[in-house]
């Protein structure tokens, strides 16, 4: 008997702690095999952002940084800048990427910074609680829009890929999800397209990822799932927003 | 014949293994867990090993044989 579906080397054989049904595990194994097909562990910083992606550093098997809220994109730029011969990736969830660190992020792709992001998009502050993210869809509750959130008191939820893609100096935007394992394999491109571009020194990337938080939105995994292909998908487009040849 | 296994130890019980398999082969045990939840399990037959099932498996649980 053969195994088909090797774990991959850039992911510590341990236990997460994700809650049932949560997409981060199929994002950090997507990574992890990325890197493992890339051939590039041995020279990858990743940096883990604050939410429930804060203990990445343990799972990745590669150098990590755990930076401050939402900051992941300025310590990889420094990163980037001092080891220029590094890969760097940073990780990131929408309450870190869109809210806190939204000048951080802006920034960064209009300096066209030669890193990655991997953007988690669920809709909801996941480990504080379930508040309301910039990205919460009109309608959805959340433990501080119990009536479900409102476009005229809180405005409409930020769509980052689209936004990201006026910038010159981004290169690469994608968005993509992770509901049905179709969608995991058109995800894993999606990343693996994305630290090509870094390796090839095109600038800036960024794959922005669907993913379901079952705990937070208070529905079961499964029907999480169809709660994004019918809901978020609706709200955040799949596609590619950005694909401009850059590089040396 | 191909076949799956599972990691009792990783399993969280989300089942979403269950809606992707197009052959409907993974099903609920009826024994606890060391975690405390109902692991899935393969029924034993029909797997055609697709690997949709550890493709979406968030905690790398399934192992795919063939």
């Amino acid at each position: 008997m053969q195994l088909l579906n090797k774990r991959p080397e850039s992911l510590v054989d341990m236990k997460m702690h994700y809650c049932p049904g949560c997409s981060h595990g199929i994002i950090h194994r997507l990574v992890a095999e990325v890197m493992d097909e890339l051939d590039i562990r041995n020279r990858t910083i990743g940096i883990a952002p604050v939410g429930c992606s804060v203990f990445a550093d343990k799972y990745f098997n590669c150098d990590m940084i755990q930076g401050p809220h939402g900051r992941g994109p300025a310590i990889a730029t420094g990163l980037k800048r001092t080891t220029p011969g590094a890969i760097v990736f940073s990780y990131q969830g929408d309450g870190d990427l869109a809210s806190i660190g939204m000048a951080e992020i802006v920034h960064t792709a209009i300096r066209s910074e030669n890193i990655t992001v991997i953007y988690v998009n669920n809709a909801i502050y996941g480990m504080t609680g379930g508040q309301m993210a910039p990205t919460t869809l009109i309608g959805q509750k959340a433990t501080t829009c119990p009536h479900g959130r409102d476009a005229k008191l809180t405005g409409d939820p930020i769509k980052m890929s689209e936004m990201l893609a006026t910038i010159e100096g981004a290169k690469y935007i994608e968005r993509t999800s992770v509901h049905t394992a179709p969608n995991v394999i058109k995800t894993k491109n999606a990343i693996k397209k994305a630290f090509e571009n870094q390796i090839n020194n095109g600038g800036f990337s960024m794959v922005e990822i669907l993913s379901t938080c079952p705990t937070n939105w208070k529905l079961d995994p499964v029907k999480s799932l169809k709660y994004v292909n019918d809901n978020m998908t609706k709200v955040f487009p799949l596609g590619v927003y950005k694909d401009s040849k850059g590089g040396e | 014949m191909p076949e799956i296994k599972v990691d009792d130890s990783k399993c969280k019980g989300c089942y979403i293994c269950i809606e992707a398999c197009p052959k409907k082969c993974i099903e609920i045990s009826k024994e606890f867990s060391k975690s405390g939840y109902y692991p899935v399990k393969y029924t034993g037959t029909d797997c055609i090993g697709c690997q949709q099932c550890a493709r979406i498996c968030p905690d790398l649980a399934i192992e795919v044989y063939k």
